[in-house]
């Protein structure tokens, strides 16, 4: 997979892919997600989907802003529940490729009903989480994926409250294809969406990124570059095997592809019903 | 079953005329009294190619809905005051994103879990009000088997020919009421499909419409690629906060019912030409409200119903015309008065408006409406 990355690099034009009328985006300087955003269109491309074929369907926060700007079918929807409203639109139009953009606020928290539903049913959805640990959108609160330590405006006195590892949840949950990424590694991070949305069945793809202007500011963590060097530091590309307990920033946090499996697919499941209802072999 | 009587709850014919207007996806989750039209669902839908599927919660049951309407399926879910409660944040988004779908709410006693198997009327207020901000919304309310199995097809219609949800509101009785019904259902060129977007790419814009408020949706893989958000949005689809833009959108979402309320408003006047006593009553409260007219007719007094099919928006001006010769006017209801407020911002001055509330969990009877009645008489 790597061979095709720098040659397949200079025919991707990103702008092809963007909603240019809508520049200059809202994203932050030094915002990890823009680099995440350029990793799904660059996959995009290197699949060779259609844009008119592509949906994108994104919930509430920085996360779930960046669908505005994919110039494909783009769906911004209710905080936490961009999966299920995903969920319903690949039942209704499986030719269409289905991708959810989420956050760690988005996903755990007000959504990690609709995460672990969408694991264990295994339609064919492309899930990323970008986290970046911290409601960024709306001021700086912590969230499910904040350190340990870490100062935020509703944790005054530094977190207490344990992370949760969403990549362990998902797997737990069922889904078929696991894995994460930092966006210091663009190419390797394009490389699992890309895989992720070859895969057939529920993938999911946790992006770890950064919030530089309020998470970074609060907690003195650097410039933009410095966070993301940062990265390299907790990094652990052994994958699964070698994880550590507590994988989150500041602790090393595994990279790779920790699952990747097959098991029946929704619609494949639901095809079966229909030929038994209707009287045919299950 | 065509024309043929057959005996059905309500439930089912809510189920079989869902199908019959065109709806391919159900999305829901478990709720008495509600359950029977997903179990009808489940059985009936994978016969004709649709989908049905349980979700997690029903939050994600109205989102998968939504998200089925965006790909382009007639799409509904049914639950009762709960699950509605819990509905109400994607009724909200379906107003604003202008996404057709259709729920039910068979209503039962509340607050909270209140009585799963009890008739209520309590959610008349949070049907029309239950989501937040200023929102339009279309609530139907049927009163009998074979009224359900009608409304649920125009529910569709009402739906698709306004890009917004449709409320169908019934009490656990009638969803659970068996009575024989001559199923008539409708034919192609009584159902509305969509209107699809068919301009060339450069000139489409997603939420510009022409005289009748309600803009081409585009369907997805049609080349149009558009943005849609629950965000207060421009005509492109994309986020504004322009005074000017973001006037525009809500008077529209308004302006829509306005525009198209011939087509919206569904009523029964029985015996209002001359009545000087009148009852204002939907679903089972106007079913024992009917017989008391009539006794009361027997009886030689001029006794009369207005039942809103329609219930929000209200029907005002037949209601004005329903209470030309009140003198007094009952609002028979199950609940503690919510109908009756709307019965009194629009009642002729001076005609006195009395509430008749049960929240017993059983309904009103006849007997019961002629004694407030008579005593509003006297």
């Amino acid at each position: 997979m790597s061979d095709a990355l720098f040659t397949s690099a200079d025919r991707f034009d990103i702008r092809d892919y963007l909603r240019l009328d809508l520049m200059p985006h809202f994203l932050c300087p030094g915002c990890g997600h823009g680099i995440a955003l350029r990793a799904l269109l660059w996959a995009v491309h290197e699949l060779g989907i259609e844009k008119d074929a592509l949906a994108v369907v994104s919930g509430i926060g920085c996360a779930g802003r960046l669908s505005a700007y994919i110039d494909a079918n783009t769906f911004h929807v209710t905080h936490g529940r961009p999966l299920a409203f995903a969920t319903g639109l690949k039942l209704a139009r499986p030719d269409l490729t289905v991708v959810v953009i989420t956050g760690d606020g988005d996903a755990l928290a007000i959504g990690g009903n609709h995460l672990i539903h969408a694991c264990r049913r295994n339609l064919d959805l492309t899930c990323l989480l970008l986290n970046n640990e911290i409601y960024g959108m709306t001021g700086g609160q912590v969230s499910p994926t904040t350190s340990a330590t870490r100062y935020t405006t509703t944790t005054p006195a530094g977190n207490r409250e344990p992370v949760f590892d969403a990549c362990r949840l998902a797997e737990a949950a069922g889904a078929t294809f696991v894995g994460r990424e930092a966006t210091l590694q663009l190419p390797t991070l394009k490389n699992l969406i890309r895989d992720a949305l070859a895969h057939r069945g529920f993938s999911f793809v946790e992006v770890i990124s950064d919030c530089t202007e309020i998470f970074g500011r609060k907690n003195a963590l650097g410039n933009a570059p410095e966070m993301v060097l940062r990265q390299k530091a907790g990094m652990r590309p052994e994958g699964w095997g070698n994880r550590v307990d507590r994988p989150f920033r500041p602790h090393p946090f595994a990279v790779g592809v920790f699952v990747r499996k097959e098991r029946p697919e929704y619609r494949e499941l639901w095809e079966q019903t229909v030929r038994r209802s209707r009287g045919g072999e299950g | 079953m065509n024309g043929a009587l057959v005996n059905l709850e309500g439930n089912a014919a809510c189920a079989l005329g869902a199908i019959a207007a065109g709806c391919r996806f159900y999305a829901g989750y478990p709720i008495t009294p509600s359950s029977e039209i997903a179990e009808w669902m489940a059985a009936e839908l994978p016969r004709v190619d649709g989908i049905f599927i349980q979700m997690e919660d029903e939050i994600a049951s109205l989102a998968a809905v939504i998200g089925a309407s965006f790909g382009g399926m007639k799409a509904m879910t049914a639950t009762s005051g709960p699950g509605f409660s819990l509905m109400q944040e994607h009724l909200g988004y379906a107003v604003m994103a202008e996404v057709p779908c259709v729920v039910v709410d068979v209503m039962r006693g509340g607050p909270s879990t209140g009585m799963p198997t009890r008739p209520s009327q309590g959610d008349i207020m949070q049907a029309r009000w239950g989501t937040h901000g200023d929102h339009p919304i279309v609530v139907l309310a049927p009163h009998s088997v074979a009224e359900i199995h009608r409304e649920i097809v125009r529910a569709f219609n009402l739906s698709e020919a306004l890009r917004m949800p449709v409320v169908l509101l019934y009490e656990e009785t009638l969803g659970h009421l068996v009575e024989s019904v001559a199923l008539e259902p409708p034919r192609p060129e009584d159902l509305v499909e969509r209107r699809w977007a068919d301009l060339p790419r450069e000139r489409y814009r997603p939420f510009a419409c022409d005289e009748d408020l309600v803009p081409a949706m585009a369907w997805p893989g049609d080349g149009y690629r558009a943005h849609v958000t629950g965000l207060v949005h421009d005509e492109r689809g994309f986020p504004t906060q322009n005074p000017e833009q973001v006037r525009a959108l809500l008077r529209r979402l308004h302006g829509k019912l306005e525009r198209h309320r011939g087509l919206i408003e569904r009523f029964e006047m029985l015996q209002c030409a001359d009545a000087e006593l009148l009852i204002v009553a939907i679903g089972i409260a106007a079913r024992a409200a009917r017989a008391a007219v009539r006794a009361l007719r027997r009886a030689g007094i001029r006794a009369g119903l207005f039942r809103p099919v329609t219930l929000w928006p209200f029907p005002e001006e037949a209601f004005r015309r329903a209470a030309r010769s009140a003198r007094a006017i009952l609002v028979p209801e199950l609940n503690l008065g919510q109908l009756v407020r709307e019965v009194e911002r629009l009642a002729p001055a001076g005609v006195p408006v009395r509430h008749l509330g049960r929240v017993d969990g059983e309904p009103l009877m006849p007997e019961e409406i002629i004694c407030a009645l008579e005593e509003l008489a006297a």
